[in-house]
């Protein structure tokens, strides 16, 4: 668990355009990292390049010895499972139940016919459970995913990552769909899961506040390019009106963007 | 005079009224245009359509015996027709009130020759369906766009499908009647790879319209193509595979029942051997047991395929 994930120089194209340009980064096992700029920056292609959903079309990236830009088949499939994704749309089975959809994460451990007749141990299965229970999901387990609640569903999808047993959890805008009761207890989820079990997590924001209470380190793209590294503290307002192009925006602020409970409220 | 001089002045009130003017003239071009393309497009489907009619002999003059013995040309559709009345009452059966069950004794006469090939004729539709389903359902999941693993795996299992589905099924039970002789088996592989075909089509048109995130978080698990399909596709196309499926039952009791007119087993065989030794009041007797089977599949069907999607508007 001492692994660092690096980029070197990864670039991403899509036809003419740079999506991701030339990245390098370095991120420790055990930070909390919020990712920030504006939408086309570049976050969303970054963050699925890194567990190859989409793949890097310059550069490498690797974690400790691997070399995981070069991963196939299973190996990439258990790359995959090693760092879990949450998406901002849940990306759930509506319409299979909550315990079978946290049972997804446990698939790159099984054959082919015991994965397509849909059959887990008891142990799988008490793994979701407790999975669940920390998420205090308990009572919907058995309920179709499609009938859950938005704040529910991104939780089921928590489960579902934990369950993978993963060493990095890569959330692409987890809150962005939630109300601010939602996305607090969705982004307190992520934190738990950083503190009690080390877990890296790496998380794609929309929102600077939410960015500065819970993330040890913040990285902000502008253009494909990282614009900025480093503490919250360090991002001061000039900074983020340069990563948000905010030139004719004087008066910037933060409590307009806010999802938060607690400083939508101002003392 | 200056107000005419100053061209702002005079140009402001038609800059107002032009838009109007300008739609107006649009309006019309646009409405004869319209007119246009109907008058040319009237004219092309009326001289395709008389040609095929021509082709097809509808115009056809020729000779005909008249009621007094006499030959005559005359136009043929008019001429025909009261020779389709003719053949209808021929297989009409002679019933009367004071002997109803000794006459409907008559007219099936064969009841139970026929409700052993209408068993039969059933039983070759399940068997069918079963196997067309398995078919189409595995095949639809390459032969749909967006889950196709590559271009050739897509490529050869539409071209497999469309060959299956475009050659008649009463074609390919010709062909197995030729290579596994005469009975039910022929007529069960040619309905089922028809089947195939036709469903295989169907099933990928649904897999096409399905939400392609589910897919995402299955292969962002870890998943492999195979898991995305079982976990992210099947449950989201399930109750329209059931709908499509017994759709399809019902029309394969329909194709089963004719079948057996190129010896492929069920009722069909019977409507051979009443036309060559015409017992015309047998067609009419088979028409009725054919008739009232699939009037009790369909209502059977539409009844389950209705409880099925009842069950979908459920949360």
């Amino acid at each position: 668990m001492t692994s660092a994930l690096t980029l070197t120089n990864v670039s991403r194209q899509f036809g003419e355009t740079f999506a991701v340009d030339n990245v390098s980064l370095s991120i420790e096992p055990g930070q909390f990292v919020g990712v920030i700029g504006r939408s086309g920056a570049g976050k969303s292609t970054m963050l699925r390049m890194l567990n190859r959903l989409i793949d890097p079309t310059a550069g490498s990236i690797t974690f400790g010895e691997v070399e995981v830009s070069t991963l196939k088949g299973k190996a990439l499939r258990q790359w995959r499972r090693d760092c879990a994704m949450i998406f901002q749309q849940f990306n759930l089975v509506d319409r299979l139940d909550v315990l079978t959809n946290v049972l997804i994460g446990r698939l790159a451990e099984h054959g082919f016919i015991s994965s397509m007749t849909m059959n887990f141990t008891d142990a799988e299965r008490a793994m979701a459970i407790r999975a669940l229970d920390r998420l205090d999901l308990v009572p919907q387990a058995l309920q179709r995913a499609g009938t859950l609640s938005g704040g529910q569903q991104q939780r089921v999808a928590i489960a579902k990552a934990l369950v993978q047993n993963p060493r990095i959890m890569l959330a692409d805008e987890p809150i962005a769909s939630l109300d601010p009761a939602n996305a607090t207890s969705v982004m307190d989820g992520l934190r738990d899961i950083n503190r009690e079990d080390g877990i890296t997590v790496l998380v794609n924001l929309h929102t600077l506040d939410t960015a500065r209470a819970y993330c040890d380190r913040i990285i902000a793209m502008r253009q494909g390019r990282v614009f900025f590294d480093g503490t919250a503290a360090q991002l001061t307002d000039d900074v983020v009106r340069d990563i948000y192009g905010l030139d004719g925006l004087r008066d910037f602020n933060e409590a307009v963007t806010s999802t938060s409970v607690r400083s939508s409220v101002p003392a | 005079m200056t107000l005419t001089a100053d061209p702002s002045l005079t140009a402001a009130p038609q800059d107002g009224a032009a838009p109007l003017s300008q739609f107006e003239r649009d309006f019309a071009a646009k409405r004869r245009a319209a007119r246009r393309g109907w008058l040319i497009g009237t004219v092309i489907f009326a001289l395709v359509f008389g040609f095929a009619a021509w082709i097809g002999d509808f115009f056809k003059i020729t000779q005909v015996t008249l009621p007094d013995g006499s030959r005559d040309w005359r136009w043929i559709i008019p001429a025909g027709l009261p020779r389709l009345g003719d053949y209808l009452s021929q297989t009409l059966p002679t019933l009367r009130w004071d002997t109803l069950g000794a006459d409907f004794a008559e007219w099936f006469w064969r009841w139970k020759a026929w409700l052993r090939l209408l068993l039969e004729t059933i039983l070759i539709a399940f068997m069918a369906t079963v196997f067309g389903v398995i078919g189409g359902f595995l095949l639809s999941f390459p032969a749909a766009r967006n889950l196709a693993p590559n271009r050739a795996v897509l490529w050869i299992t539409r071209r497999y499908l469309e060959i299956a589905r475009t050659v008649p099924d009463l074609v390919w039970a010709l062909i197995f009647v030729f290579c596994f002789s005469v009975g039910p088996m022929a007529g069960v592989l040619a309905i089922s790879l028809h089947s195939c075909g036709a469903l295989g089509k169907l099933y990928s048109e649904v897999n096409e319209n399905i939400d392609m995130r589910p897919l995402e978080g299955v292969k962002a698990a870890g998943g492999t193509w195979f898991d995305q399909i079982r976990y992210g596709a099947v449950p989201q196309v399930l109750p329209n595979i059931i709908s499509y499926t017994l759709l399809r039952f019902e029309i394969n009791v329909r194709s089963s029942s004719i079948i057996g007119y190129v010896g492929a087993g069920g009722l069909g065989q019977e409507f051979r051997t009443a036309m060559s030794f015409q017992e015309y009041t047998d067609l009419s007797a088979l028409f009725l047991i054919i008739l009232v089977t699939v009037i009790v599949i369909d209502f059977g069907s539409e009844k389950i395929r209705h409880k099925v999607i009842g069950l979908e508007d459920r949360p």
